[in-house]
């Protein structure tokens, strides 16, 4: 029998593990706007196909790196507020399934905006990273996803304390919680939600700029909304934690099963084997890993 | 997603069964003499699958309720089921090959309906993205589906029944207005029948459903099987009458979100809404580029074309959900009401 190769298994594991890191962050993104409003916003790939675009764009165009960032930003945020006013407002208390489908109308309007304003050629996306692979003890890491790695953790950081800390992310808290009682306090529900958008926005453009240095910015940047689906499904809709557990376990075993079971089936088995992980999963535990249990009253 | 199916108000001195009748009695007997090969081709072979699968999805999705975002895969299923059938099973006659890859594309459906008996909203909505990229996945690693064919394009057969040829965009034409009148009918029948009943029950409140004494797991998986059955017959029309070949690539994500645009904006819970919307979703594009080539010449080309198109279906979907949430046809029964009364008037 031959002896199982355990340096690399590590190496695959490890590898999973730091391109699941890169799912949590497009997750992250869905469970923001997910919490506070309860929309599936399906066009969260967009967006993040929109920033990373601009920005390439921008920078390709001799804009300085810091500029291109802010301006990105800004856009993202006046697109965030524009959803607001424009599709979500007029859609208030209308049905969960309504609101993903608008985001589903959403995703097809900014992805033909993006590549109407800024073209359809593939654009290199160099952060000035290298990807040279790391040694560490017979198990090779790639340089670039560690780096993701560090960015994805720093957001969650960051994007906990301001949950926990500050007076908007209280708001942001009461709001998830229950909108009615929000209102009643005196929150000011458009502001918030229109906050939040933005908050995606820059959710986006972080994650569209690491998913664009490692794939080129084009079209197919906003299908990878496709690869965190299965991760919210896994780790529940409304749970930063889950999003991050889900992505982890959702990179590592979709790496682990395109190795050691690909090649029985003919390989490119990545594009459902997340689906079937996460549906198994659900089938034993219906809300998730850290999803809310749902009571329905009748 | 509330409106029960709308019948036509019986307060109307037309009855409900005339004008699909008329309609019926021009699309068979003036339609073919008057069409050229660029109606048929392009817009009536095309309007026809799609109005099935609109149909197929209506049953699931506006009926019981239940969101489906693969349904392209059960088109695939259907259409490379029929094309299977066909080749692999002698003297199997062309109605065998259409029931048959129904059937399968419905036992597929059932399987990729399981997790509905435990998820709901968007997890099952989630889940069933998973019959989308398995389906697409399978069709394209197993040659042995495209008969080992090295481009996994493969012609599809001559349609004939019972001897007779239907050759030509004419008889390709007559052929799938055949299968689609009939499968509607059924499906009509159906939505007004205890299971039809039963679907907008477990829909409109699961929990009372079950109380009332409706099979809800039962209900589920029968919506489900008939619906991706459909689903699979419109397919093998896509693919036979319309494409001419059967290939995994047409049958991606974007098909299944086409088919979910086509009843949202034609009317969710109605059948005749997934005729309105599949025929907006299927002139949209071509008037688009009648008008953007009219008005902006060469600046226009397909690039832009693809883009803008996008823009417009997604700004039209945001619209029906604001303005009109139940679709063409609730502002076609408007429309039709305010006349009457203007007439009514006169």
């Amino acid at each position: 029998m031959v002896e199982f190769d355990w340096l690399f298994f590590f190496e695959v594991l490890i590898g999973g593990l730091l391109s699941g890191v890169m799912y949590s962050l497009v997750a992250i993104g869905f469970v923001l706007i997910y919490k506070t409003s309860g929309v599936l916003n399906f066009a969260q790939g967009a967006m993040l196909l929109f920033a990373a675009l601009t920005f390439v764009s921008l920078v390709e165009r001799a804009v300085p790196f810091a500029l291109a960032l802010a301006i990105t930003f800004v856009l993202m945020v006046a697109i965030g507020i524009a959803i607001e006013r424009v599709v979500l407002r007029p859609l208030t208390n209308r049905s969960p399934m309504t609101l993903f489908m608008a985001t589903l109308g959403l995703s097809y309007i900014i992805e033909g905006a993006a590549q109407l304003i800024w073209g359809t050629q593939v654009h290199g996306l160099d952060l000035g990273i290298e990807d040279i692979p790391f040694d560490f003890g017979g198990i090779f890491i790639s340089q670039f996803d560690l780096f993701a790695a560090a960015v994805a953790a720093s957001m969650v950081v960051l994007l906990s304390i301001f949950f926990r800390y500050t007076r908007v992310g209280l708001a942001f808290r009461a709001v998830a919680d229950d909108q009615f009682a929000a209102l009643a306090i005196g929150l000011r529900l458009p502001w918030i939600w229109a906050t939040v958008w933005a908050a995606a926005g820059l959710v986006a453009l972080v994650a569209g700029l690491l998913w664009g240095a490692r794939l080129g910015v084009q079209f197919s940047l906003s299908l990878v909304v496709l690869k965190a689906l299965p991760v919210l499904v896994l780790g529940g809709f409304d749970s930063i934690p889950g999003a991050i557990v889900g992505g982890l376990l959702i990179g590592a075993a979709e790496k682990l099963a395109e190795v050691y079971i690909g090649e029985y089936v003919g390989g490119g088995i990545e594009s459902w084997f997340a689906y079937v992980v996460a549906l198994a999963f659900l089938l034993v535990h219906p809300s998730g890993l850290f999803g809310q249990k749902l009571v329905e009253r009748v | 997603m509330t409106a029960i199916a709308s019948e036509f108000s019986s307060s109307h001195r037309i009855p409900g069964w005339l004008p699909p009748v008329l309609l019926l009695g021009v699309a068979y007997l003036i339609v073919p003499f008057i069409g050229t090969s660029y109606l048929f081709e392009a817009i009536l072979l095309p309007f026809l699958a799609l109005s099935l699968a609109g149909v197929g999805l209506n049953i699931l999705t506006g009926y019981a309720g239940q969101v489906s975002l693969g349904s392209a895969a059960f088109l695939a299923v259907g259409a490379f089921a029929a094309y299977n059938f066909n080749l692999r099973v002698e003297g199997l006659p062309l109605i065998g090959s259409i029931i048959l890859a129904g059937l399968a594309a419905a036992a597929i459906g059932i399987v990729f309906g399981l997790p509905s008996l435990r998820l709901k909203g968007f997890y099952l909505a989630v889940s069933t993205l998973a019959a989308q990229f398995f389906v697409q996945w399978a069709l394209t690693k197993f040659s042995w589906f495209s008969n080992d064919s090295a481009s996994g394009v493969i012609d599809a057969p001559a349609l004939s029944i019972a001897g007779i040829a239907f050759n030509g965009a004419v008889g390709r034409y007559l052929f799938s207005l055949t299968v689609v009148t009939l499968l509607t009918f059924l499906a009509y029948r159906l939505v007004s029948s205890q299971s039809g009943r039963n679907f907008i029950a477990v829909r409109d409140n699961e929990t009372a459903a079950r109380i009332i004494g409706v099979p809800v797991l039962k209900t589920k998986l029968l919506a489900f099987a008939i619906s991706s059955f459909i689903i699979g017959v419109a397919g093998v029309l896509w693919a036979f009458a319309y494409l001419r070949t059967v290939e995994p690539a047409g049958f991606n994500l974007d098909r299944s979100f086409q088919i979910l645009f086509i009843i949202i904006i034609g009317g969710l819970a109605s059948i005749r809404g997934a005729f309105f919307g599949a025929a907006l979703l299927v002139i949209l594009p071509l008037a688009l580029s009648r008008l953007g080539s009219f008005l902006l010449g060469d600046v226009f080309n397909s690039g832009v074309l693809d883009m803008s198109q996008r823009i417009v279906l997604g700004a039209l979907i945001i619209l029906f959900l604001i303005l009109e949430p139940d679709g063409l046809v609730s502002l076609w029964d408007r429309i039709r009401k305010r006349s009457a009364a203007v007439f009514g008037r006169m």
